[in-house]
């Protein structure tokens, strides 16, 4: 199957990862952070200096008590941190040992047991459900299944598999499609970059950011209704149901790509999956005397991290910029600076063929929207973003409905949030409104 | 610039909490003017975001606006020296007497109404808001010169009260301000904004320029043709010579400051349209409009009306309509915002313009109604769009629905069985 994505934009940002071979960092203290799974209410299983193996659970899911976040590493647990009225923000382990805790996931699993151990060995949390972006209730049987085998993210490195992973992605799939009476697909590149899997529906997809959101592709393929629901995961999460039923182990090893322009020689650094930053980073930053902001991820829907943070899902990268709040710039509305990133032909840069080297300053004030059709350009769906975002502003449940909500995450409108002149916080809006949407719905 | 920062710096607590706090959003505006703000993304959401902002917008509308504006200097000194008989046209002084003679209307426009943009923000604790700087110099352009000050003052405080702080500001609005400064001025003092005494200006401004005899009278064109009778009629300057499409096209003859030069708001609408600012679906069926709409009356030409002898591209090079279809039918919050209802709101403009000059002989140009009518009608237009992607997205529903009551009664037909 083709797909052809033409609205988008891959943003021309500077620090590219070149040679893309891995190279092992070690790792002494990974974290997990419950935000990064929406839907997912924490209850913390386990204590600070209790010895856990990876794989192992270490909180389960308020609402839905088989759904668990596991432990990526065996280790101790050195810290439950928390926040404000006792909000669980992370839970830190120190590394040791090389214990693993082993699920049972047979070839023969009926659907129901299948979905089960994917709750109980944290892998149905790596996955998400539309409508809502949250994490999938294991009780739910979706109408179809979306794999994406890579990511068109700004600096993001898309992994190439190979048959061996294809093959374990194949005994993954044989196990998805008993929970789905749909298909499994998986979208790629090209063939080179992930061969084909056996039992799925492979899609070529070709075209700009967000080519790789597995909401554009679901938008194209075959969008969500009021009342279905989709799950999606990343290929990785894919390769790790077929090594659970191969192996019934989970290889939380990941390859992140650091990446950005105050990064010396963008690389690959083989890790695990909610390791520090740090190890990453240090002895790779560019000199410099300016603020500089680490985002664990990429620049348009990472999060900001500081240098003693961990990584966040989906664990694939970090990116360096400059953080911008000690600049003065005279003026800066009105330059003509060739080194200005903007889609606005009006900037010189516009014009040139040039990487940037952007800060993390939102560039003018929050407006009301003014300017029209500036979100359309950069969300290749049947939808109608501005209409979609005023009904979430205005909290009106019957208009979020009709104009697509049930078929959007936070993560489709990072591009447009990007181009928007108004600075209005996209992303963030598109949350609180699914979050909404399912209060008042559920 | 460092030492700019440092007095900036230096009086910013006097503004914040400081004995100067209710000028808080003065020093906001200065500050965000002369430095880009320091405010970074947050930890969530995008990181990077692009350098087009709300300051630049309007700038570029306002560049855009530029060579109409001067071309209304030189046109407003050279409308006076014609009047005064002169038959010597020195540029700089041409210049000049337009200069002093605009002058005052734009402080008065930019004097109150960022005042009250100011008042406002402070009152909401929000952003000065850049709107009304395009405003601000529009306004002026679409009044006859000699439109008298205190009016242009209260327009201005009315347009800017009740069109716009009264919805929330900037990109709340739903008619475009400077039209309802126009028109509340066209309705209110009909004497003072049409007719054949406002369009030329007559007074020496601080002893600049020749004298012009007393009683001096000259209408724009239309207004010319909408007080013509019978169909053979030529349209004149002051000099009394006839007045030619090719004459309206760059613009030398009677009419608002900055309407006049079909070949300047040309210029415009390419700076607007190469910065991606305006939209080319309204201006394109805008002059749709115009041409399908002045071709129809032309076809049924009658001496009732006399503006139906004007050939079709005649319509788009008289009086405002040029100028309505690059700067005000183009205003994004006011005008249609989804792509298939610019096509429809543009064109229904161009009709409506055309349709009100002639047929209408009481309104001599239909440009300012036809534009704020239809900014009225937008979200009816954009509604009707919106509905077309709902419907599509209820159909699928329906699709998915009916599939699953197939698949049901297939259950149930072998279940019987």
């Amino acid at each position: 199957m083709e797909l052809k994505i033409k609205k988008g934009l891959d943003l021309p940002i500077a620090g590219v990862v070149t040679d893309d071979a891995p190279k092992a960092v070690p790792v002494q203290r990974v974290a997990v952070v419950p935000d990064d799974f929406p839907g997912f209410v924490p209850k913390v299983d386990v204590r600070e200096g209790d010895a856990v193996r990876a794989g192992q659970a270490l909180m389960h899911n308020k609402g839905c008590e088989s759904v668990k976040l596991v432990s990526p590493v065996s280790g101790t647990i050195a810290a439950v941190v928390r926040g404000e009225r006792r909000k669980v923000l992370r839970i830190e382990i120190e590394v040791s040992g090389n214990d693993a805790a082993e699920y049972r996931l047979p070839a023969d699993a009926d659907g129901a047991a299948v979905a089960e151990v994917l709750a109980e060995s944290g892998l149905l949390a790596m996955m998400r459900q539309r409508p809502y972006d949250i994490v999938p209730n294991p009780a739910d049987r979706p109408r179809d299944i979306f794999v994406t085998a890579f990511d068109s993210a700004p600096l993001a490195v898309s992994h190439k598999f190979t048959a061996e992973q294809a093959a374990t992605m194949a005994l993954a799939v044989k196990q998805l499609r008993k929970l789905t009476s749909g298909n499994v697909y998986i979208s790629r590149r090209n063939s080179a970059d992930c061969p084909d899997v056996d039992g799925a529906v492979m899609v070529n997809v070709d075209g700009p950011h967000p080519a790789g959101l597995a909401g554009v592709q679901i938008a194209n393929i075959r969008p969500v209704n009021k009342g279905e629901k989709v799950w999606t995961l990343s290929a990785y999460t894919l390769l790790n149901i077929g090594n659970l039923s191969r192996t019934g182990k989970i290889d939380f090893s990941t390859d992140v790509a650091v990446t950005g322009p105050e990064v010396e020689n963008p690389f690959v650094a083989r890790t695990v999956m909610g390791a520090a930053v740090a190890p990453l980073l240090s002895g790779h930053l560019k000199p410099a005397d300016h603020h500089r902001r680490i985002i664990a991820g990429n620049v348009l829907t990472g999060v900001k991290v500081d240098m003693d943070g961990f990584l966040h899902f989906p664990y694939t990268q970090v990116t360096v910029i400059a953080d911008g709040d000690d600049v003065d710039e005279f003026m800066g509305w009105a330059s003509l600076s060739p080194k200005k990133m903007s889609v606005n032909p009006s900037y010189p840069g516009s014009w040139l063929h040039r990487l940037f080297r952007p800060d993390a300053r939102t560039l003018g004030g929050r407006r009301a929207m003014i300017m029209s059709g500036e979100y359309d350009k950069y969300v290749p769906m049947d939808i109608l973003p501005e209409y979609l975002i005023k009904a979430v502003q205005s909290g009106n449940i019957d208009a979020m409905e009709r104009l697509g909500m049930y078929e959007v995450a936070p993560e489709d409108f990072a591009l447009a949030e990007y181009a928007d002149s108004s600075k209005q916080p996209l992303q963030q809006m598109i949350r609180q409104g699914l979050d909404y949407l399912r209060k008042e719905v559920e | 610039m460092k030492s700019l920062r440092k007095l900036m710096d230096r009086v910013k607590p006097a503004f914040y909490g400081g004995k100067l706090s209710s000028f808080r959003s003065v020093y906001d505006g200065f500050d965000t003017f002369l430095f880009t703000p320091h405010y970074t993304a947050g930890v969530n959401g995008v990181h990077v975001h692009d350098s087009m902002d709300s300051k630049r917008t309007m700038t570029i509308v306002i560049i855009a606006l530029l060579p109409c504006f001067f071309f209304g200097m030189y046109n407003t000194g050279y409308q006076h020296w014609l009047a005064a008989g002169e038959t010597v046209f020195p540029f700089w002084e041409l210049m000049l007497y337009g200069f002093l003679a605009i002058l005052p209307m734009v402080l008065t426009t930019y004097i109150v109404g960022l005042g009250i943009e100011f008042i406002s923000a402070q009152l909401r604790h929000e952003e000065i808001q850049e709107g009304f700087l395009v405003t601000g110099i529009i306004l002026p352009m679409i009044l006859p010169i000699e439109t008298p000050i205190w009016m242009v003052a209260v327009a201005t405080a009315f347009a800017v009260i009740f069109a716009k702080e009264v919805f929330g500001g900037t990109g709340y609005n739903i008619v475009n301000v400077a039209l309802v400064a126009r028109a509340f001025l066209f309705f209110a003092y009909p004497a003072k904004m049409s007719g054949d005494k406002v369009f030329v200006a007559t007074e020496q401004i601080l002893g600049v320029g020749p004298k012009v005899a007393d009683g001096f009278t000259c209408a724009t064109p239309l207004g010319q043709i909408a007080t013509a009778s019978g169909g053979d009629f030529t349209v004149t300057g002051i000099d009394q010579h006839a007045i030619s499409a090719s004459d309206a096209f760059w613009g030398l003859i009677p009419g608002s400051f900055g309407e006049t030069s079909v070949f300047c708001i040309l210029i415009g609408a390419a700076i607007l349209l190469l910065t991606r600012i305006g939209s080319w679906r309204i201006m394109l069926s805008v002059v749709a409009g115009g041409l399908a709409m002045g071709w129809i009356s032309n076809l049924c030409e009658t001496p009732t009306y006399p503006g139906s002898y004007l050939n079709p591209v005649d319509q788009l090079m008289f009086g405002g309509f040029a100028f309505a279809a690059v700067f005000m039918a183009t205003d994004p919050v006011t005008a249609a915002r989804t792509n298939t209802g610019k096509y429809i709101y543009g064109f229904l403009i161009g009709v409506v313009a055309v349709l009100i000059r002639t047929y209408n002989t009481g309104y001599p140009e239909g440009a300012m109604l036809a534009v704020l009518l239809m900014n009225v009608f937008a979200p009816l237009i954009d509604w009707c769009v919106v509905q077309a992607n709902v419907r599509r997205r209820m159909r699928r529903l329906t699709n998915v629905e009916n599939q699953l009551d197939a698949v049901e009664d297939n259950k149930e037909a072998k279940e019987g069985e």
